[in-house]
């Protein structure tokens, strides 16, 4: 497969779409005639500059190159490590749902910007409950069913033993959240039954969002 | 990718426009060309049925493909052919680029089967039949309007528009960036064809200029908006305490920076209005007696501690509102100063007014619907409780301690919501607490009233003690530093919900700060009255003094005497600039406690913690000292009250507000330095939500308070004699009268005369009254509405729900009864079944599919087409189930590759 390579600031580059360096990357100037697109608005070009350095960071020393990094795949230990994902209770669900890697265990570059743009300031609340439904479908069955719910508390409540819920509390719990949010009556919530719910949320985009 | 296979789609487009043509060597013969393209589809369709050859792919992918140059080179080539055939008709033109764009269209499904084995294959699937129905309907309508070329236009432009729409939209798309990314250039190069070649001639070059004016236009928007977040100030810094603390304290740092930018405006106005044009072109200092420090007083001026009390140099510079000189106009550019004071004084309260006011509505408009919020109480527990923005693992301790007590609370709360023990016990010790505080309130009024009185005895003897002086700033600051807490323990009795509680703590804070504001106010005010009247002595003194120094004998008659020394002349108290500095003081005083707060409560305790737990008897870090909290209400309430000093002190000190920047600057590195280094997260994490509306309102309610008095002095006192840019005038508001009167045509002054009225002005505010009672009205019956709406809803749900259980049971049956009926049928039901039951992974798209699959009746004739494909080939054409709908077969491995490449005949 050709890349296709286009001077750098060309105006014949079709479309809207910017030919972008990466400045603050290591290497970028070894490979001026590289440039990597991305879609417009997706992520604002210097928030793409310092997602790749961050991006960078994470590969060894001898593939931080631009073209390599873009193709590479950093394994999933490598991405939990990031800090701003060690505390979170649903770093290997995000890290899973953004992968496109055959076994989803693996990010590129492009997933991991994926990554960063859903949960960045400018996703629409759309796109963050979507993903947001797609992360606490633990068996991505397409539904939440009651095995998500509670693997879902599960998350949420830690990992210490004082924390757990007992059995009876689950199970109430789970049944209130049903009975709120299952319109259908079918025991699972669907996803439009989640952005029913989410989007009447006050503070969900506003705390759904991670910043690098 | 995208490109080559596109070079592809257009060969392919090509290929059935030469065989086309070959198929009907007369030019403009209609019917001659009709059978042709039913050659076209059995000629493309052999090797097409299961995706492209890999022959066909090599070959197209070595073909050079750069963007612009290859439509070009198809532009170049469009008139070589109508050169070989000028008689062909634009109709035809656009009905070739159609069938070119029907290749394009045809190659994105032949392209689909290979990518769908490599990646994301249910998505794929997922958007088959909205391209086919596309592609489709396009198809029809060309076999059945050939001739028809504006309509064709009109779907060319239409596509085009589509096209557009997936741009704009591509970001609410939930689609993986690889897919975003060729999908978008794929549209681009759609739209970037098909748009040129709509226009002709010289419209075409226009067009391409102004494309390429827009994209410029786009990428020029998107670096400035980088531009402008890279500008924002502390970005960094907040995102830094966002991460560790979460998003509540990273809100008063928000509110802070937010302040931070008010104030600066308001800074703006005032140095850039009233002090700059007083500096540059006012008469220099030492010019006339209120420029001029007393004869009294000179020795001392200088001295840091008489400076440091605003006394002095700094009393007589233009910080202060005495300095002010009542001369009509200044300067060569005849200056208005006085007009200029009064109206700057009016605009700040105005703007503050707006901007409050503005980002109040603005913060209300996000949240579309509070009362819908306590029906999904566990839900949102759920769902939104986890803040993802917490990257520190203590704080995601207290964040899973927090959520866990939170669910606990609201299971315990649905089990037993009416348990109440001892409820005696509780209202007594309710009432008990209550009764404290009003009794903590009432003494710290007193307290602040009895030392504004002795203050004002200290300052008639003549040598007072530093502690004398500033015992008022004092004793406010004291009582702001150990009330909040005593009113916390005091709260301790009353046992209430830690939400509840935390809104009686910020209610009781409040009344405490602002009774003593309105008491140290009140006090002042009593001295201002003093001032006032011990005014009339000092004029008479004053020109006894200079009737005096003109008229005493002893002197040479012949020579005038030289004008007494405005140091030597006797002066009065000038109340307005007492006040300024009494606000002064209150503002540095306010923000030196502050920080020796920080610095001793935060710091330093977190210093004697850190280092002396390595040998003391108990754990220190967890036992009893520990580290501080930040306490964002105290912190969020001192900020709004401070801001009420500024506001109520800024018409008589215009330096106040520069003192106000520093102060807000200096304590934004200060404290997020603090946070960062000395505090540690809250044990009781909880979101910042929309609670800061209810700061907003806060602020409001403190802006209009300290509107009051203002509007009050301005309104009701008589300005000084002798300092003060209105002095001379009976009150202060007199500035305007003059400037109409003197400055205006006449009927422009007959016109304000005639709109002062109180006449006028009374029905005004009637009519106002009124209107605001009918929106208010208004605005009540909506509501009211809008709860019966959703109470309707609501019953209408249920309703549903207990249809749905039987109903679903009944169509079911009823369904395999018409599948036994007709075989059609049969498939049309199953397929419209396979496009409702969710795809196994496709959770992404399950709704789209869902409308896709039951909403459009003409996708379902379309999706039944593989299954009649799968018969024999040497069925006749007119026997053809779909032959109603003119299905052109250019592309018959389309539907092919659409659902039974993932699905075998059957």
């Amino acid at each position: 497969m050709e890349k296709p390579s286009l001077g750098r600031g060309q105006p014949t580059a079709s479309g809207h779409a910017a030919s972008l360096q990466f400045p603050g990357c290591p290497g970028s100037r070894d490979f001026p005639d590289a440039p990597y697109r991305i879609p417009p608005k997706v992520a604002p070009a210097t928030a793409c500059g310092r997602a790749h350095r961050r991006f960078c960071e994470l590969l060894p020393q001898e593939h931080r190159s631009v073209e390599e990094s873009l193709q590479i795949r950093v394994s999933l230990e490598q991405i939990l490590s990031l800090p701003e994902l060690k505390a979170n209770p649903f770093k290997e669900r995000i890290c899973r749902v953004f992968s496109t890697s055959p076994t989803r265990d693996s990010l590129s570059f492009e997933d991991f910007l994926d990554l960063l743009s859903v949960f960045s300031d400018t996703a629409t609340p759309d796109i963050k409950s979507h993903y947001a439904f797609r992360i606490f479908d633990f068996d991505d069955d397409g539904t939440l069913n009651r095995d998500d719910l509670s693997q879902l508390v599960n998350c949420l409540t830690g990992e210490g033993e004082d924390t757990r819920l007992s059995a009876s509390e689950m199970k109430q719990l789970i049944d209130n959240i049903l009975e709120e949010s299952d319109i259908d009556r079918d025991g699972t919530i669907n996803l439009s039954e989640f952005q029913h719910v989410i989007s009447r949320s006050p503070d969900f985009a506003s705390s759904f969002k991670i910043v690098l | 990718m995208s490109r080559q296979l596109q070079g592809l789609g257009e060969e392919a487009g090509g290929g059935v426009r030469g065989r086309a043509r070959s198929g009907s060597p007369g030019t403009g013969d209609r019917s001659g060309r009709r059978p042709s393209r039913k050659q076209a589809p059995k000629a493309q369709g052999a090797p097409g049925k299961r995706g492209a050859p890999p022959g066909r792919k090599e070959r197209a992918g070595g073909s050079p493909r750069p963007g612009s140059p290859r439509s070009k080179q198809a532009e170049r080539r469009r008139p070589r052919e109508e050169l070989r055939k000028p008689e062909r008709s634009t109709a035809e033109r656009t009905s070739e680029g159609r069938r070119k764009r029907d290749g394009r269209a045809s190659f994105k499904e032949q392209r689909a089967p290979p990518k769908k084995e490599k990646e994301m294959p249910r998505k794929e699937e997922m958007w088959k039949p909205l391209k086919k129905h596309r592609s489709s309907s396009l198809a029809s309508s060309t076999s059945v309007g050939e001739s028809l070329s504006e309509e064709e236009l009109a779907q060319i432009l239409e596509q085009v528009e589509d096209k557009k729409k997936l741009i704009a939209t591509m970001r609410n798309k939930p689609w993986p960036m690889a897919k975003k990314l060729t999908e978008l250039r794929e549209a681009q190069e759609f739209v970037e064809k098909y748009e040129g070649a709509l226009g002709k001639g010289k419209g075409k070059r226009l067009y391409a200029c102004k494309m390429l004016m827009a994209k410029k236009w786009v990428k020029f928007k998107r670096d400035f908006h980088n531009f402008k977040t890279q500008c924002i100030p502390w970005e960094m810094k907040i995102k830094d305490i966002e991460s560790h603390f979460g998003s509540s304290v990273a809100s008063y740092f928000i509110f802070l920076r937010w302040m931070y930018g008010v104030n600066l405006v308001l800074f703006g106005l005032i140095f850039g209005l009233i002090i700059i044009p007083e500096v540059l072109m006012g008469t220099p200092y030492g010019s006339i007696p209120r420029k001029t420090v007393p004869r009294a007083e000179e020795e001392k001026a200088m001295d840091f501690s008489v400076l440091w009390d605003f006394e002095g140099y700094i009393k007589y510079s233009p910080l202060f509102y005495g300095y002010y000189n009542n001369q009509r106009t200044i300067g060569w550019l005849r200056y208005r100063l006085p007009m200029a004071y009064f109206m700057v004084g009016v605009s700040v309260f105005g703007y503050s007014l707006m901007i409050v006011i503005r980002s109040m509505a603005s913060n209300t408009q996000g949240s579309t619907s509070e009362g819908e919020s306590d029906n999904f109480t566990f839900s949102f527990k759920m769902f939104t409780s986890w803040d993802y923005l917490i990257g520190n693992s203590e704080t995601a301790d207290n964040k899973y301690a927090s959520i866990t007590t939170s669910f606990k609370e609201s299971i315990v709360d649905e089990q037993e919501s009416n348990k109440e023990e001892n409820i005696h016990l509780t209202r007594f010790l309710r009432v008990l607490a209550n009764f404290l505080i009003i009794c903590c309130l009432c003494g710290s009024g007193y307290l602040i009233y009895f030392v504004v009185k002795r203050s004002q005895e200290f300052s008639k003897r003549q040598n007072v003690s530093w502690y004398e002086r500033n015992e008022v700033e004092i004793v406010m600051s004291l009582l702001g530093m150990f009330c909040p807490p005593l009113f916390e323990t005091i709260a301790a009795l009353e046992n209430y919900h830690p939400r509840i509680g935390l809104k009686w703590q910020l209610g009781r804070i409040f009344a405490l700060f602002l009774g003593n504001l309105y008491t140290f106010l009140l006090a002042l005010m009593d001295d201002v009255h003093l001032k006032l009247s011990n005014e009339e002595t000092i004029k008479n003194l004053t020109h006894w003094t200079l009737f005096n120094y003109y008229n005493s004998s002893g002197w040479n008659e012949s020579v005038p005497r030289p004008p007494l020394h405005p140091a030597d002349v006797p002066r009065g108290l000038c109340w307005e600039t007492a006040v300024g500095i009494e606000f002064m003081r209150l503002t540095v005083s306010d923000m030196l406690v502050t920080y020796i707060t920080i610095l001793v409560g935060d710091f330093l305790r977190a210093c004697f913690v850190r280092f002396m737990n390595y040998c003391w008897c108990w754990d220190l870090e967890a036992g009893f000292p520990s580290y501080a909290e930040f306490d964002i209400s105290g912190n969020v309430l001192g900020l709004i009250f401070n801001q009420g000093m500024i506001w109520m002190g800024s018409f008589y000190a215009p330096g106040l507000v520069g003192i106000n920047v520093l102060r807000l600057l200096t304590s934004m590195y200060f404290q997020c330095w603090a946070v960062m280094s000395s505090n540690v997260p809250h044990e009781r994490v909880f979101k910042a939500s929309r609670s800061n509306n209810f700061y907003m309102g806060l602020l409001l309610l403190v802006l209009f308070l300290s509107l009051l008095p203002v509007a009050y002095t301005i309104m009701s006192l008589p300005p000084s004699f002798d300092c003060g840019p209105f002095s001379g005038k009976n009150r202060m508001y007199d500035v305007i009268q003059e400037t109409i009167e003197n400055d205006f045509p006449t009927f422009l002054g007959k016109i304000f005369a005639f709109l002062a009225n109180p006449g006028l002005i009374i029905p005004a505010i009637l009519l106002m009254s009124l209107a605001i009672y009918y929106l208010n009205s208004v605005s009540k019956s909506l509501s009211r509405a809008n709860a019966q709406l959703r109470k309707k809803i609501q019953a209408l749900r249920e309703l549903e729900k207990n249809h749905k259980s039987v109903k679903g049971r009944a169509t079911a049956r009823g369904s395999e009864d018409t599948a036994k009926g007709s075989p059609q049928n049969a498939t049309q039901l199953q397929l419209t079944k396979e496009g409702a039951t969710p795809h196994s992974a496709s959770q992404s798209q399950t709704l789209d599919k869902k409308t896709q699959g039951a909403g459009t009746s003409s996708s379902a004739s379309e999706t039944m087409l593989p299954a009649s494909q799968h018969l024999p080939v040497s069925r006749p054409p007119d026997v053809r189930p779909d032959s109603g709908r003119g299905r052109p077969h250019t592309h018959p491995w389309k539907s092919a590759s659409g659902k039974s490449a993932g699905r075998p005949p059957h």
